[in-house]
């Protein structure tokens, strides 16, 4: 069963290899019906859909990165924490609207010997988990208990680790009527006020207004296929094509992708990750990850408070593209 | 017989109302209310800063107007009007984002969709933001975020209280991951405003949503909204989608933030200089000459129809 499971989710993108792997289960009951041993042509077509993936891999559009980013079983945050933290004491609640988010996890690690914070957005592992998690958007409670966390952090001198990755902050009834929109400005503005180092990481899909609501920091990197956007590019399609189709397109123009990101730096550091996509070898993801981290704390906890402030405002200073005409 | 009636018998007599109706309103010099359908002369709904008299629905209103509406003559002084935004993602949906923008500002006569500028508030020095609608539905880019950060830290350092007027769709979809980013940025400045003890207070005007919403909208000190406008995070159709369901009427307008307490008070646009001027009063303890506190003292073209 349990193999069965596992077996690799293939994305539109990879759609020659779902042709295939028809092709495989068709060949396989037209001999069952008939009796014949076709093993040799399975083989055959086994083989042409691995050298597929390799090749479809190592040249993805961003539309098809944003399939990656996306990827039921791309490594989530509690996976990363359970990889890279020696300790770990999930913490719960924003003291407030009576509920506890699951879709926004956080709580107190050990890395390397340091108590960090370590937040981030929680997608499910599978269709239940999705429910409960709310397919990681994150609700008005769950950026407040995010806030809540981090000025617990401050206040104990441990330095905040933010693991972004949500389609987008939950849009619902219940989200608007408990200010969805206050809980995000907030927690950017009260972001620039914490004085430990903070690095925000967008470990698969970075959705707008709340990925940022936990991404203020010293340093934002990515990984290689993670995506970081103003809005998914269906909506962007939807409303500036008119046409939820053309999301490929908007993917494109949209510039979400790590490498774009970096030219227009918004992006501190691009994170490797291994051929297929961080799904396909996660400890090895989860090491690179940790690596990256250890780095940036070790730069971070050389700056004094003050410092570390001063260098968060400019970082965001600096964003923005325009022209001054002269007179 | 008034005017009004005039106008309703002849329609009423008229062969075809509809054609009746085109001829009726010829452009510019009547205006029909979207709510309520009455007919006002367009210049006493100027004189009323584009309030219905009839059924005081707020119409939209400028940005050039609507800073002749909240400061003193003649002490308005613009700040960064030499800014323009650049296609720096090469966008390009239905049309380029370039050519967008140049039709937009030949259209309009604005470079980008907000102007800032120091004025005077019946005599009290602010720094005032003033977004406009007109301007790819007040959008917020790269200028947005860059001029409202900038007038935050001018603010700041001059030791003045902030208004930001606010009317947009959100972030600016055509500048990416930049426009997102003003979000933080602007944010990051009102920190500052913040801590030196300042007085921020953002008006609400129809619509505010999406990043406008979740940044500088909702971090007011103080956050005044006019009646009835739209204010929500989520647009209603989005909110529509993921729940199948029908939304309460009242649902992201102005009058249901403020009963969930996301809004501070509601008040009309003929009441608002003279809200915010006595707000900022009380936040100067040591400004209480009969100047300040006599608020009827507003030049004669704020005293409005509503208010008589």
């Amino acid at each position: 069963m349990a193999t069965k499971e596992r077996r690799p989710i293939l994305l539109d993108f990879e759609k020659p290899l779902a042709e295939l792997e028809k092709r495989i289960i068709q060949v396989h009951a037209l001999a069952e019906e008939n009796d014949v041993d076709v093993s040799a042509q399975i083989h055959q077509l086994e083989d042409r859909a691995a050298q597929l993936r390799q090749e479809i891999f190592s040249s993805l559009t961003p539309a098809q990165r944003l399939q990656v980013a996306r990827h039921p079983r791309r490594p989530s945050t509690l996976d990363y924490v359970q990889a890279i933290s020696d300790e770990w004491v999930e913490l719960h609640g924003d003291r407030g609207t009576g509920t506890d988010d699951p879709a926004l996890v956080g709580g107190i690690a050990r890395l390397e010997g340091q108590p960090v914070m370590i937040l981030g957005h929680q997608k499910g592992r599978d269709t239940k988990d999705n429910v409960l998690r709310n397919f990681g958007m994150a609700s008005p409670g769950g950026y407040r208990k995010a806030m809540r966390l981090m000025n617990h952090a401050n206040r104990f001198g441990m330095p905040i680790i933010t693991l972004i990755d949500t389609p987008g902050a939950w849009a619902g009834l219940e989200a608007e009527r408990l200010g969805q929109g206050e809980a995000i400005a907030y927690n950017l503005r009260e972001m620039f006020r914490l004085d430990v180092p903070i690095i925000c990481t967008v470990i698969g899909e970075g959705g707008s207004g709340g990925a940022l609501g936990i991404g203020v920091g010293d340093r934002l990197m990515m990984f290689e296929h993670s995506v970081y956007t103003v809005a998914s590019p269906e909506a962007c399609a939807a409303i500036l094509w008119k046409d939820a189709s053309k999301s490929a397109e908007a993917a494109e123009a949209l510039r979400i992708t790590a490498t774009d990101l970096l030219e227009l730096s918004i992006l501190d550091q691009i994170l490797p990750e291994p051929i297929g996509g961080a799904h396909s070898a996660p400890l090895q993801t989860a090491q690179t990850l940790k690596q990256a981290l250890l780095d940036n704390l070790y730069e971070l906890n050389q700056m004094t408070n003050e410092q570390r402030r001063d260098h968060r405002y400019q970082k965001f200073r600096r964003i923005g593209k325009f022209v001054e005409v002269s007179a | 017989m008034s005017l009004f009636d005039w106008f309703a018998n002849r329609q009423k007599s008229g062969p075809s109302a509809k054609s009746l109706h085109e001829r009726e309103v010829p452009d510019g010099l009547w205006h029909k209310c979207e709510s309520c359908g009455v007919l006002t002369y367009a210049k006493d709904l100027h004189l009323n800063q584009m309030v219905c008299p009839e059924c005081q629905h707020h119409h939209r209103v400028n940005s050039d107007e609507r800073i002749t509406q909240l400061t003193d003559r003649q002490t308005w002084q613009p700040m960064d009007q030499h800014l323009r935004p650049v296609d720096s993602l090469d966008f390009q949906d239905r049309k380029s984002y370039g050519d967008r923008i140049r039709d937009t500002q030949a259209k309009t006569g604005l470079s980008d969709a907000v102007q800032t500028g120091l004025g005077q508030l019946n005599g009290l020095p602010v720094a005032l933001g003033v977004m406009d609608f007109r301007f790819m539905g007040g959008s917020m880019g790269s200028v947005v975020g860059e001029k409202l950060t900038r007038l935050i830290e001018r603010a700041t350092r001059e030791r003045v209280p902030v208004i930001i007027v606010c009317a947009s769709v959100g972030a600016r979809m055509q500048e990416g991951m930049l426009s997102l980013s003003q979000m933080a940025k602007i944010a990051a400045a009102l920190e500052r405003h913040q801590e030196a003890r300042l007085l921020y207070m953002p008006v609400l005007s129809h619509p505010t949503t999406g990043g406008v919403t979740a940044s500088f909208a909702m971090l007011g000190d103080i956050i005044i909204a006019e009646p009835n406008a739209t204010i929500g995070f989520a647009g209603r159709r989005v909110v529509e989608q993921t729940l199948r369901e029908k939304l309460p009427d009242d649902f992201q307008t102005s009058e249901y933030m403020l009963n969930h307490g996301f809004v501070d008070i509601i008040v009309p646009r003929t009441q608002l200089k003279k809200t915010l001027a006595q707000l900022i009063c009380l936040h100067q303890p040591h400004i209480h000459t009969p100047r300040f506190v006599n608020l009827s003292s507003a030049p004669q073209s704020l005293v409005t129809a509503s208010s008589d």
